[in-house]
């Protein structure tokens, strides 16, 4: 029955119009659907008796009575569903992750969010090489086959640019953004790949070498420093992402993946990494990437992302189709390791109720949470708040605006909410 | 927040940071570990967290025999980041006279705007009175090389790998000293018959050099 209510639900997109986001093409008819199962069948080779038809519109053929589709080499999704990422920036620098159209905790390879620095770059495997050098004793190219040898690690873990959420941040956010324009720019994988420190161990890294320099073949050749102790805690080199080799936009054919911290610092399509005693401050650590403090100094070298929650049903622009059982469903996720409790709030934080945590639930993962309310018609206001292993919880607004001022663009973790009204339409309404 | 003068705070920092990572758990429930150790690996478990008091290095020997030496000039070709002390400078020098023609010959303009400050892209110039450093205060202000940036090894660094932005890394040394020293000068930090080289880059004082602080966020229940 939700199923039910939640396409109702989802068909409402394109009666709401604005908010440009997604899945406002699958679902504009009857007929557009009929059309496809009709075409679909057709391309499939199949004997179209169809069934009764009404007017122009011709029913889709009954499945048990015609023959079905054979195996294909590469699989696609069901012609109705069509979810798409949000692109954004003005150089085309990044794109957003439906993240209300998912279930579960992955993200398919092709809706994994982009955010790259000067496009994606094209590399051929055969002649791919990573070097390693500087503070080691053994200067050492590797090619990818190279790095396919060594034993593996492999985990499910999400990445997130530490400038998601900054639409939430704002002095007066949108009430048209969606959990995709807010939030989109976090996607969660199974990636898979080497240690680093199996390869520092390999190349002799010198044990007064403090900081590992990264840098990727992209054309902005992006650099981000990071310290050594992240090499031997948990940083791997990955080449595959959900048991495929990692898409060209994600860093093909491998990258640095720095569980928990903020994703510029994962630095895609690496190419060299230069062991150091100190830090390079390359523009990404310095220019950017850094957050500006009452106190008139500037944070820098801010890589956890900490603990961080958003609804994603219902919200915006759904509309829920009357009074009755609505499970509102979301992602929770912290670097500092595991998501121990979410907490929902239908009456604009008055009260508050524990979530169902989702198994699996994995550090430096995203966890989905899931809370069952009665809905009784009237207006709601939907939050959620994670708090992780360390005892950190995520704060309202006006808690990051005392410790960090207006002004900061970057770690925007703030209470994420949905107004809900009595006609069951659905605003964005942070607090 | 104190601010240590020079490099050296970053080598405390760096004690630092792995003490925020290890907040985390180790990889228990990740998934599957490093396969069995072999032989000749070094006796510390791989997922052992720093904790930022020893300090670790890698095998003796290689521990697989993966990879192939790399030489001094393919290490050369790639190794190309400038550090804030200097190191990576290479040779050569440009003016700002110079540098200011090759903002024209390189389309800098186009994005950056005749003095840096004109936008439609990222903007390079201005001052705040007093160097003053409101950025968390006013939300409207908008960082630039002379208000924001720490260093200007970053400002040569950046320009050299990065633009221009329609020929990445195509720049000659000569030029990225030119134009460095423009957009040195578009900030009030160089005369305009300055000549620029690795000396004058290490040197030039940035304004907000001593602006930035280590993480201080930890986990646990404050908001920082």
């Amino acid at each position: 029955m939700q199923d039910g209510a939640r396409d109702e639900a989802e068909a409402g997109h394109e009666t709401d119009g604005s908010g440009g986001d997604v899945d406002d093409r699958d679902e504009r008819s009857g007929l557009t659907r009929r059309a496809l199962i009709a075409g679909a069948a057709a391309a499939a080779g199949g004997a179209i008796t169809a069934g009764a038809t009404r007017g122009l519109v011709q029913e889709a053929p009954d499945p048990t009575k015609v023959p079905g589709a054979r195996p294909v080499t590469v699989g696609s999704r069901s012609p109705h569903e069509t979810p798409e990422k949000l692109l954004s920036g003005s150089m085309g620098g990044s794109s957003r992750t439906p993240l209300q159209d998912l279930h579960g905790i992955m993200t398919p390879a092709d809706l994994h969010f982009e955010r790259h620095h000067h496009g994606i770059p094209q590399i051929d495997p055969a002649s791919y090489r990573l070097l390693i050098h500087g503070m080691v004793d053994r200067p050492t190219l590797f090619t990818l086959e190279d790095l396919k040898r060594f034993p593996q690690v492999s985990k499910l873990l999400f990445i997130e640019c530490s400038g998601n959420g900054g639409g939430a941040y704002a002095p007066s956010p949108s009430p048209q953004h969606t959990p995709q324009s807010v939030d989109g720019l976090l996607s969660t994988s199974e990636w898979t790949g080497v240690a680093l420190s199996t390869l520092f161990e390999e190349v002799g890294a010198h044990a007064d070498a403090t900081w590992f320099l990264a840098e990727g073949s992209d054309a902005a050749v992006m650099g981000r420093s990071i310290p050594m102790e992240k090499a031997w805690d948990d940083a791997m080199i990955a080449y595959a992402q959900n048991g495929e080799a990692i898409r060209p936009e994600q860093g093909y054919p491998a990258r640095v993946f720095l569980p928990g911290w903020e994703g510029n610092a994962s630095v895609k399509w690496i190419r060299r990494i230069e062991l150091s005693d100190r830090p390079a401050m390359f523009r990404d650590e310095t220019s950017k990437y850094t957050d500006p403090l009452p106190d008139g100094t500037s944070r820098q070298f801010s890589f956890v992302m900490d603990a961080k929650s958003i609804i994603t049903y219902p919200t915006y622009p759904q509309r829920l189709p009357g009074p009755g059982f609505v499970e509102i469903s979301g992602y929770a996720w912290t670097g500092r390791g595991l998501i121990e409790r979410v907490e929902v709030s239908t009456d604009g934080g008055d009260s508050w109720h524990d979530a169902v945590l989702q198994e699996p639930v994995l550090p430096k993962c995203t966890t989905r949470f899931r809370h069952g309310w009665e809905w009784d018609g009237g207006p709601a206001h939907l939050l959620s708040r994670a708090t992780d292993e360390t005892g950190y919880t995520q704060p309202v607004r006006q808690q990051v605006l005392d410790a960090r001022g207006p002004g900061t663009r970057y770690h925007s973790n703030a209470i994420r909410g949905w107004r809900v009204a009595r006609d069951g339409s659905i605003e964005f309404a942070p607090v | 927040m104190s601010r240590a003068n020079g490099v050296s705070r970053w080598l405390a920092m760096a004690a630092l940071v792995p003490a925020l990572a290890a907040c985390g758990p180790g990889d228990s429930a990740g998934g599957a570990e490093a396969g069995n150790a072999a032989p000749g690996a070094a006796a510390v478990a791989p997922s052992d967290p720093g904790n930022g008091t020893t300090q670790r290095a890698g095998a003796a020997e290689p521990v697989y025999g993966f990879g192939t030496p790399a030489t001094a000039s393919q290490i050369a070709a790639w190794d190309i980041d400038i550090g804030p002390d200097g190191a990576g400078l290479p040779p050569g020098q440009g003016t700002v006279a110079e540098g200011l023609e090759v903002w024209e010959r390189h389309r800098c303009v186009l994005c950056h705007g005749p003095t840096g400050r004109e936008g439609p892209n990222d903007l390079l110039t201005g001052r705040i009175p007093g160097d003053e450093f409101p950025f968390a205060n006013d939300r409207s202000l908008r960082s630039t090389v002379g208000n924001y940036w720490p260093y200007a090894t970053t400002l040569f660094d950046y320009t050299r790998r990065a633009m221009p932005f329609d020929l990445p890394g195509t720049m000659t040394d000569e030029e990225v000293y030119a134009v460095v020293g423009a957009m040195l000068y578009f900030n009030d930090l160089l005369p305009a018959d300055a000549v620029v080289d690795s000396a004058v880059v290490v040197d030039t004082r940035m304004p907000a050099r001593d602006r930035f602080v280590p993480d201080n966020r930890t986990g646990g229940p404050t908001i920082r």
